[in-house]
């Protein structure tokens, strides 16, 4: 890439499909190894756009992905119109989770979520508005 | 210790990916909560579980796990070993409950822990 080339990617997050849920994460971690981006620095991205693809899925009806990705960092941004956070700093917490069992079955709902998010993106920014949906958007710097 | 020692031991039968099979392990992690995976859980470890659904393969693409065990004798559908084949993941499958396969693989040498400190 050159310096100041900047690749975008946008992905639809389909509701309710459990099977294609992580097939834009997926396509991210593809392309980001294919620039050559460090594997630590990659599995990171990797992670928290994981964690926030499944929150789309899950809580929100699905929504949008939408990368930018530059020489020094990616930008991931999720956003949805599902129904909003009405407590972030309660849903920030580890083990806070209003999944319902079924959700629970497939092996989320352990409200970790968030919290992984916090601990693998170097910034984490989620406005939320309830009843209008949520957006979150996590940087990785590559260096 | 190999993969394919693995599979003797857990006396587990392959499902996918015979590329790892000399691939060497050295710790693992039993978990039925994939969430629980991606905050602590290592690198290169063996990922055992009693979750059977393409997410299990999912979250193992995205922390470069490369081996998964199914336990208790859950049987994988065709589309979970197909994503994993896809992602260069090897699906092994265990009639031991998840204790037992532990267990194990614990005595015959894999100690190390599958999670950060
Ligand atoms: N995109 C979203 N839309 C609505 N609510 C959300 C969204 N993301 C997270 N939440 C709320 O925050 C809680 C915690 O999220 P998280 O830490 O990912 O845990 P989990 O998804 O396991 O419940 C969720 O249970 C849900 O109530
Ligand atoms: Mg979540």
């Amino acid at each position: 890439m050159g310096l100041s080339n900047v690749l975008k990617l946008h992905f639809d997050i389909p509701a309710n499909d459990f099977v294609s849920a992580g097939e834009a994460s997926s396509s991210v971690k593809k392309t980001l190894s294919q620039l050559g981006i460090a594997p630590q620095v990659i599995k990171k991205s990797a992670i928290a756009m994981y964690e926030a693809e499944i929150n789309a899925v899950i809580h929100a009806n699905g929504g949008t992905a939408d990368i930018e990705i530059d020489q020094d960092k990616v930008i991931i941004k999720i956003q949805d119109e599902g129904p909003g956070i009405p407590d972030l700093d309660l849903a920030m917490q580890e083990g806070f989770s209003t999944a319902p069992d079924t959700v629970r079955q497939m092996g989320f709902g352990a409200g970790m979520g968030l919290p992984n998010m916090k601990r693998y993106a170097d910034e984490l920014k989620i406005n939320t508005e309830v009843g209008r949906g949520t957006t979150v958007i996590i940087r990785v710097n590559f260096a | 210790m190999k993969v394919r020692e693995i599979i003797e031991i857990l006396d587990a039968e392959l499902l996918s990916g015979s590329e790892n099979l000399d691939l060497e392990i050295y710790s693992a992690c039993g978990a039925d909560l994939m969430s629980d995976v991606m905050a602590y859980v290592k690198e290169n470890v063996l990922l055992l579980t009693g979750l059977v659904n393409p997410q299990v393969v999912r979250t193992a693409e995205m922390m470069d796990i490369k081996v998964i065990a199914f336990v208790r004798g859950k049987n994988p559908v065709q589309n979970i070993l197909d994503l994993a084949k896809d992602k260069g993941i090897t699906v092994i499958a265990t009639k031991h409950p998840m204790f037992i396969a532990c267990g194990k693989l614990y005595s015959a040498g894999i100690t190390g822990r599958g999670v950060w400190d």
